[in-house]
């Protein structure tokens, strides 16, 4: 192996290296420098908050991003990754969460999917299936019959899959997307098992999970990215305290700027008002009022059902059970036109695929909730619709204040502002916001938490759901913090800080 | 309506490339206006061949009413498929709802109770007819949510085999002289079938870029999730849209009974395959949420203007068909084209 480079003389030489890999999106900068080295062997974790940019790194390594700067060595070549095949023969294979095993093959040929063994154009599928079962054998799984159709296999049996095919492509390092959030407690001890069999033969992994039980578990080194950056790297797994992680994770370059809280107390008949609301599976038994003016957060991990709430009292999911009143009125299940008329509103977790028509014009994608209203005999008032978005662009700021522009080429914090016009047109009693700053640069945030307690200072009453814990604290009167579909903790937001709630649910998660 | 409330989907009713789309489009292909001038001008071309080639005989006003003509029952039909694609769905089944409807139409008793009452009856009924297939096939996909492809497809099957039950595999005349002789004359000298075609392109164009029936299509076919949650109700819309196209298929119908004086069961056979081209070429994204309805109308009169220039020349109609399908693919190639330049700057 080639190692010039005189750092390094202690430890074994990185087999991965990435140093000052930036990543730009439109309207956000995804990635703002992040350096990683892997060493051979070692199972690499990589730890951050949802939009520290954990994701795009990935899709950088796996070849499906290109970077703006920054450069990646492997073997201590300079590479470059044009494409995911590119990826893999450089010898990085990567498991995404949504594993990307085709249901209808068998496992020998999701393993050796992409690089048959062939000759003459017929697939030697005798040959296939042997060096099938040696690769399941080598990871400790030799009960998978190379023959099985993989659509009939676990997850975890997926996963196993995956990770064969990665070996039978030579790969000398595996990227691990959060490979244990779809497994139980048995599966994550077979996946740890696996995982050590891989670094024992001198594969590497790099390993991504926000669970930090695992990671003292499996993991050697650690590197924490903190929007968009290494914060830190190289930490020693056994050695970093708890409290170092989460604050390095949290710890913050700019200072976010919550607007305060009105010092009264909200009072008044509640505005919503949800009872025992379930969804099967999900979440259950959850209880919630919010009084006017009143903001209630929602804290919780990925997977703990906080998206799925909101999306039940919206009615865009009918739930198992319970009941959601507006005004004492009770709203029909599963019905998000009856909610929409009740005066709830829903900014979506996803903006771009749940919330905007981003072909569409700004100002049709303000009135997408009004434009019937505005409209006589079913004919379209566009002159209508078009000041009363003039109108609402001119009160969020949204930049570029151009109303015929197509939503696609705003960027995310304008993009939210629009979702946030259509209901402020709307007039809603209720504002349901998910996720409402990812992918939004720091100073729009400020501007949509002043809204957002503007809107409360007319009454609205506000349900917040956010994977940054921070935001969720700073932003609400009120939270809920929630475990694996229940509520574990109720409380004003101001008596509870963030190492609290993270120890909350997490160690909660587990009990 | 004003000049100012035309956006970039409706700056198209003059068919002229429009030099206020400069600003608001990164590209001037990317724009419905650009696309429809590209159309404007491959319909010129063809225009031009045919005058090369065929002189008097294709510039002449009879020519042009003959076009017309043969555009008018395909050109009905493509502007309910321009809806159903705009929403991302599709219609295999409008031919042979024609075919039903024609055949339904000219039933004996339908055609006594013509006789008896007014010739309006079988307009009526050849609407309703297709009118409820639609609304079948519209409630299969929202509700049932059978994929559009299989919905109409099995639809197709099903009303063919039933246009044929009914006529007994018979061709059924049309008795109803009135009939014949009200969609038979010619208002201002232009046969009652243009005219037809015009209004229901007319009223199309108005439909789609001016109701909210039209921007409901058009927000179910760019993003359906994103429409629900705005609390529009995508499932009854889309039964909606299916049912339009099936009344354009009874009107499509109520056309061929006059131009054939006949109803049969093998009326309107492979006319969705064209309406689906003519939408398609006219510049309606296949996966939804952009329509248009000029685009549509210019894709249909470069059809049967390529048939016309053809036949005028004595070439073969395989020549014919080699040329439609050269048209097609080069129409949706340059669509992806212009997806992906519209994906990438995402």
């Amino acid at each position: 192996m080639v190692n010039d480079d005189p750092h390094q003389t202690d430890d074994p030489a990185p087999f991965l290296r990435m140093r000052g890999i930036v990543k730009t999106f439109p309207g956000a900068r995804a990635l703002a420098g992040v350096d990683l080295d892997v060493r051979p062997g070692e199972v690499h974790c990589l730890l951050g908050q949802n939009g520290a940019g954990k994701s795009t790194l990935i899709k950088v390594l796996a070849g499906a991003h290109q970077p703006d700067e920054g450069e990646i060595e492997i073997d201590g070549e300079i590479v470059t990754l044009p494409t995911p095949v590119a990826a893999l023969r450089r010898g990085v294979a990567t498991m995404y969460q949504e594993l990307d095993v085709v249901d209808g093959l068998t496992v020998a040929e999701n393993v050796f999917l992409g690089h048959e063994l062939a000759s003459a154009g017929l697939t030697r599928r005798g040959e296939l299936r042997a060096r099938t079962a040696e690769l399941l054998a080598r990871l400790g799984h030799p009960e998978i019959r190379p023959g099985r159709e993989v659509g009939s296999l676990s997850a975890a049996g997926k996963q196993v899959v995956s990770m064969a095919r990665a070996l039978s492509r030579g790969a000398r390092v595996i990227v691990m997307d959060e490979p244990s959030a779809v497994l139980d407690t048995e599966e994550v001890d077979n996946l740890f098992r696996v995982v050590a069999e891989l670094t024992a033969a001198g594969v590497a992994v790099v390993y991504i999970s926000h669970r930090l039980e695992e990671i003292r578990r499996i993991g050697h080194r650690i590197t924490v990215l903190k929007d968009g950056r290494t914060v830190a790297t190289g930490l020693d797994v056994h050695a970093t305290p708890t409290t170092e992680l989460i604050r390095l994770m949290t710890g913050r370059d700019v200072e976010r700027v919550f607007p305060d809280r009105p010092s009264t107390t909200v009072e008044g008949a509640p505005v919503l008002e949800v009872s025992d609301l379930a969804l099967h599976g999900v979440f259950d038994g959850i209880d919630l009022t919010i009084r006017p003016g009143e903001v209630v957060g929602l804290a919780g991990l990925v997977g703990s059902g906080r998206s799925e709430i909101l999306e039940t009292i919206y009615g865009a999911r009918r739930a198992t059970r319970g009941t959601v009143r507006v005004d004492g009125r009770p709203l029909r299940r599963g019905s998000v036109r009856r909610a929409v008329a009740a005066g709830i509103g829903l900014c979506p977790e996803e903006r771009k695929s749940q919330g905007l028509l981003l072909d569409e014009p700004v100002y049709r994608n303000i009135t997408l909730s009004t434009f019937a209203l505005s409209a006589r005999a079913g004919f379209l008032d566009e002159r209508a619709e078009r000041s009363q978005a003039r109108a609402q662009i001119d009160d969020l700021e949204l930049r570029p204040a151009d109303p015929e522009r197509d939503a696609r080429t705003l960027s995310g914090g304008n993009q939210q502002k629009i979702l946030l016009g259509r209901w402020l047109l709307h007039g809603c009693r209720v504002l349901l916001l998910d996720e409402p700053t990812r992918g939004v640069d720091v100073g729009a945030r400020a501007e949509i938490y002043a809204l957002v307690r503007r809107l409360t200072a007319q009454g609205t009453a506000v349900l917040v759901v956010s994977s940054e814990i921070e935001e969720v604290l700073g932003l609400a009167d009120r939270v809920l913090v929630l475990a694996e579909g229940r509520v574990v903790h109720t409380g004003p937001a101001a008596e509870i800080d963030e190492h609290r709630v993270l120890d909350l649910v997490m160690e909660g998660s587990a009990a | 309506m004003s000049p100012s409330t035309s956006s970039p989907a409706a700056t198209a009713p003059a068919g002229v490339p429009a030099p206020m789309a400069t600003k608001k489009r990164r590209s001037p292909f990317a724009g419905a206006a650009g696309r429809n001038a590209g159309l404007v001008v491959a319909f010129a071309l063809l225009c031009v061949v045919g005058f090369v080639t065929g002189g008097e005989r294709f510039a002449s006003v009879s020519n042009l009413l003959t076009v017309l003509s043969l555009a008018s029952v395909i050109g009905v039909l493509s502007i309910g498929m321009t809806f159903v694609i705009t929403t991302g769905g599709i219609d295999l089944s409008v031919g042979a709802v024609m075919g039903l409807a024609s055949v339904w139409a000219t039933t004996l008793a339908t055609q006594q109770m013509a006789m008896d009452t007014h010739w309006s009856v079988m307009v009526l009924t050849a609407l309703a007819v297709g009118l409820v297939a639609g609304l079948v096939n519209g409630a299969l996909v929202a509700y049932g949510k059978v994929v559009a492809f299989i919905t109409t497809l099995a639809m197709m099957a099903a009303a063919r085999g039933l246009a044929e039950m009914i006529s007994n595999r018979q061709t059924q005349r049309v008795r109803v002289k009135p009939f014949l002789d009200f969609f038979g004359s010619d208002v201002l000298g232009v046969p009652m079938l243009v005219w037809i075609f015009a209004l229901v392109s007319a009223a199309g164009w108005i439909l789609l870029n001016r109701t909210t029936f039209g921007r409901r299509t058009v927000a179910v076919g760019g993003n359906p999730e994103a429409a629900r949650l705005a609390g529009i109700d995508v499932r009854r819309h889309t039964m909606y849209v299916y049912g339009l196209a099936g009344l354009t298929a009874g009107i499509g119908a109520v056309m061929m009974l006059v131009r054939t004086t006949a109803g049969t069961s093998t009326h309107g056979s492979m006319y969705e395959l064209d309406a689906i081209a003519a939408v398609v070429v006219g510049g309606t994204l296949l996966i939804g949420g952009r329509g248009t309805i000029v685009g549509t109308v210019l894709g249909v009169l470069i059809f049967t203007t390529l048939t016309n220039v053809f036949t005028l020349n004595n070439l073969s109609t395989s020549a014919q068909a080699v040329a439609k399908g050269v048209i097609i693919v080069a129409a949706v190639l340059l669509q992806q084209h212009l997806a992906r330049r519209s994906r990438s700057t995402t």
